[in-house]
C-alpha cells in the first residue's frame, strides 16, 4: 500500500444497526491536495469523516493518515490531523485567543511556540481584534474561522473540514472560500465535505462522490460533468422558417442529436466541453442569413451529474437518516 | 514524560478550562453563591422553630451539617450539565480528535466541579458562622468533616458524569441530574432525625449513603464521637468513584477508538 497519499481509506464499513453508514468506501488523498467528499445528508460523509479522525471505529476496512492506521494507533493520528466539525467547537466564555492556548496545550506544544503559533494564525484569520474578546460575542463566520485556526494550530499533516459553510451567511462562505483554497499554498492536505455543489466545484482538485455509504463517482469536476455529456448549446431564432437551414447549419457543431422545442425555433443539443463554440454559431448563422435571438453554452452543474448518476437530486433525499 | 504524567496535565489543562469560565458564568455563579445562601437562611428561618432534635440543644447545629452536605450534593449535577452542553456544542469531539489523554476530559470536569463546589462550602460556611453556627470539635474534625463532604460529591459528579454523557440533551441532563438528587438528600438524616420517619421509610434513610456521610461530618462538626461513619463514608465514597468512573469513561470510549 503507497504512502504517497495522506488520507488512504480502502474499502471502509461502518454499521448502525443494521443499517450501513459506510460500504465498502475507497479513498484517498494525494499530500497537499484539496480532495472534496459530497454527498445528500445521510449519504456517509460525517461517518467517513469520524473514522478517519478516529472517532469511530470501522467494522471493516483500513484506514491511514501519513501510513498511520487509525485503528492500531489512534494517538499517532490524532497528532496529525486537524478536525473542524460541523459545529463551531468553540469554548464561548473563553476568548478566541485562550481558546487557542487551550487547544496548542492539549497538543503538548511549547508554551512559546503555542503562543507565538496563536497570535499567527488569528492574525491570517482575521482574528486578531477580536482575538481577546469573549467568543460570546463572536459572529457565525468568525467562530467557524477560530474553529479552523484551532485545528491548524500544531501544523496539522491533514485537516479536515466538515461542512465548512454550512450555516453562513453568503459574504462569510465566500471568505471561508478563499481562506480553504489558501491554506492549499502551505501545503495541507485537506478533505473536505460539502453538500453544496458549487463549493466542491470550486475548492476541490478532485470530487468523491458518495451516497448510501458508497462511492458512486470519482474524478475532477471536468471529469463528471462530462460523463453526463458536456456542455449543452441552445440557439434561438427569429423566425420558425429558418429552420430547416438553422439546422443543417449547426448540426457539424454539434456531438449529438439537435432537439426543436416547441416554439419551432429554439434548438438544443450537446456539444464538446470547453470548445469556443459560440462565435462560431453566430457566425454560420450569420452567413447563412438566420436572424439569430439568443445563443448560450450551459456548463452542467454538479447537481445535473448528481442526477444523472442517481436519478435524484441532491435535494430529495432529506430523509430521517441522521 | 510518561503516560500518567500527561494525563494529570492533561486533566489539569481540562480543568483549567473550567475554572477560567466560571467567573464569567453569570448563571452559574449565581447559582453556587445565591443558591447555598438561601438554603442556609430558608431552612434555618423556616423550620429551625418547628423542629426539635433529641440530642441537640439547637437545631441549627444539627440542620447546617445537612444543608453543607446537601447543597455540595446539588453541586454535583453540573458536572454531568457540562459535559451534555459539551457534547451537543461537539467540544467532546473535538477534544476526542485531540492527542490527549482520553481520560482528561473527564478528570478535568470532575476536578473543576470539586473547585467549585469548594467555593459553595465556603459561601456557606461564612452565612452559616454569621447566623451562630460554630464549630463544636477540633479544628481537626472540622477539616476531616469538610473533606468527607467534599469526597461524597466528588464520587456523585462521577454517576452525573455518565448521565450528563448518556442523555441526549442539555435539557435532559438538567432533569436527570437533579430529580433523584430530591430523595437522595430528603429521605436522609440531613433535616430530621430519621427515627421520626414512617416505619417503612427509616431504614430507606438509614441505609442512605448520603445519611452515612451526613451523620459523619454532623457529628465531626459538633465534637461528637463519629463512629464508624467515618469510614463508612469513605468506603462509599471510593466504591462509587471505582464504579462510575469506570463507566463513565468507557462511556466517554464508547464506539471511538481508544
Amino acid at each position: 500500500m503507497s504512502t504517497d497519499f495522506a488520507v488512504d481509506a480502502r474499502a471502509l464499513v461502518k454499521r448502525f444497526g443494521d443499517k450501513a453508514a459506510l460500504d465498502g468506501v475507497d479513498l484517498q488523498v494525494p499530500r497537499g491536495a484539496i480532495y472534496g467528499l459530497l454527498g445528500p445528508n445521510g449519504a456517509g460523509k460525517t461517518t467517513a469523516v469520524r473514522v478517519l479522525t478516529t472517532l469511530l471505529r470501522p467494522d471493516g476496512g483500513v484506514a491511514k493518515i501519513d501510513g498511520i492506521d487509525v485503528v492500531a494507533d489512534p494517538h499517532g493520528v490524532r497528532k496529525r490531523i486537524g478536525l473542524t466539525g460541523q459545529y463551531a467547537a468553540v469554548e464561548e466564555r473563553l476568548t478566541g485567543r485562550e481558546n487557542m492556548h487551550f487547544v496548542a496545550r492539549l497538543f503538548h506544544l511549547p508554551a512559546t511556540e503555542g503562543k507565538a503559533r496563536a497570535t499567527d494564525l488569528l492574525e491570517r484569520f482575521d482574528l486578531d481584534e477580536a482575538g481577546d474578546r469573549v467568543v460570546k460575542g463572536y459572529s457565525g463566520g468568525m467562530r467557524r474561522r477560530l474553529d479552523i485556526a484551532m485545528s491548524l494550530i500544531a501544523r496539522p499533516s491533514v485537516l479536515f473540514l466538515d461542512e465548512p459553510t454550512t450555516g453562513l451567511d453568503p459574504r462569510s462562505r465566500l471568505a471561508m472560500w478563499d481562506l480553504i483554497e489558501e491554506l492549499e499554498h502551505d501545503g495541507t492536505t485537506v478533505l473536505l465535505t460539502t453538500q453544496y455543489l458549487d463549493e466542491a466545484d470550486r475548492l476541490a482538485q478532485r470530487i468523491i462522490v458518495i451516497d448510501h455509504g458508497k462511492v458512486i463517482a470519482n474524478g475532477t469536476a471536468d471529469e463528471l460533468k462530462d460523463r453526463i455529456g458536456g456542455d449543452r448549446l441552445r440557439v434561438s431564432i427569429a423566425d420558425a422558417a429558418g429552420r430547416q437551414s438553422a439546422l443543417a447549419t449547426l448540426q457539424p457543431m454539434c456531438t449529438g442529436q439537435i432537439e426543436v422545442e416547441s416554439d419551432g425555433r429554439t434548438f438544443s443539443a450537446p456539444i464538446r466541453s470547453g470548445d469556443r463554440v459560440v462565435p462560431g454559431v453566430i457566425r454560420a448563422l450569420d452567413d447563412a442569413g438566420i436572424d439569430v435571438l439568443d445563443v448560450e453554452v450551459r456548463r452542467p452543474t454538479l447537481d445535473d451529474v448528481f442526477l444523472t448518476l442517481t436519478g435524484r437530486s441532491t435535494t430529495d433525499d432529506d430523509q430521517a437518516a441522521a | 514524560m510518561d503516560r500518567l504524567q500527561w494525563a494529570l496535565k492533561d486533566s489539569w489543562v481540562e480543568a483549567e478550562r473550567h475554572l477560567r469560565i466560571i467567573p464569567r458564568n453569570i448563571e452559574l455563579l449565581i447559582f453556587a453563591t445565591i443558591q447555598p445562601i438561601m438554603f442556609v437562611v430558608l431552612f434555618v428561618y423556616v423550620f429551625g422553630g418547628s423542629i426539635e432534635v433529641a440530642g441537640f440543644e439547637n437545631y441549627d447545629q444539627f440542620l447546617l451539617p445537612g444543608i453543607f452536605s446537601q447543597s455540595l450534593v446539588f453541586g454535583s449535577a453540573f458536572t454531568g450539565i457540562g459535559l451534555a452542553e459539551d457534547l451537543s456544542k461537539g467540544l467532546i469531539d473535538r477534544l476526542r480528535s485531540l492527542p490527549m489523554a482520553r481520560s482528561a476530559v473527564l478528570v478535568g470536569r470532575t476536578v473543576s466541579d470539586l473547585v467549585r463546589n469548594l467555593f459553595t462550602f465556603f459561601v456557606m460556611l461564612g452565612v452559616a458562622f454569621l447566623i451562630g453556627f460554630r464549630f463544636e470539635g477540633t479544628m481537626f474534625e472540622a477539616i476531616l468533616a469538610t473533606l468527607l463532604l467534599l469526597l461524597f460529591s466528588y464520587a456523585l459528579s462521577w454517576v452525573q458524569a455518565l448521565m450528563g454523557l448518556s442523555v441526549g440533551s442539555v435539557e435532559a441532563a438538567n432533569s436527570a441530574g437533579f430529580i433523584w438528587m430530591f430523595p437522595l438528600t430528603f429521605v436522609s438524616s440531613a433535616f430530621v432525625d430519621p427515627s421520626t420517619l414512617p416505619g417503612w421509610l427509616e431504614p430507606v434513610a438509614d441505609a442512605n449513603p448520603f445519611t452515612i456521610v451526613t451523620n459523619a461530618a454532623r457529628a465531626l462538626y459538633n465534637g461528637n464521637p463519629v463512629g464508624n461513619d467515618a469510614i463508612w463514608s469513605i468506603l462509599w465514597s471510593v466504591g462509587i468513584i471505582a464504579v462510575f468512573a469506570t463507566l463513565a469513561i468507557r462511556k466517554f470510549n464508547s464506539s471511538t477508538v481508544a
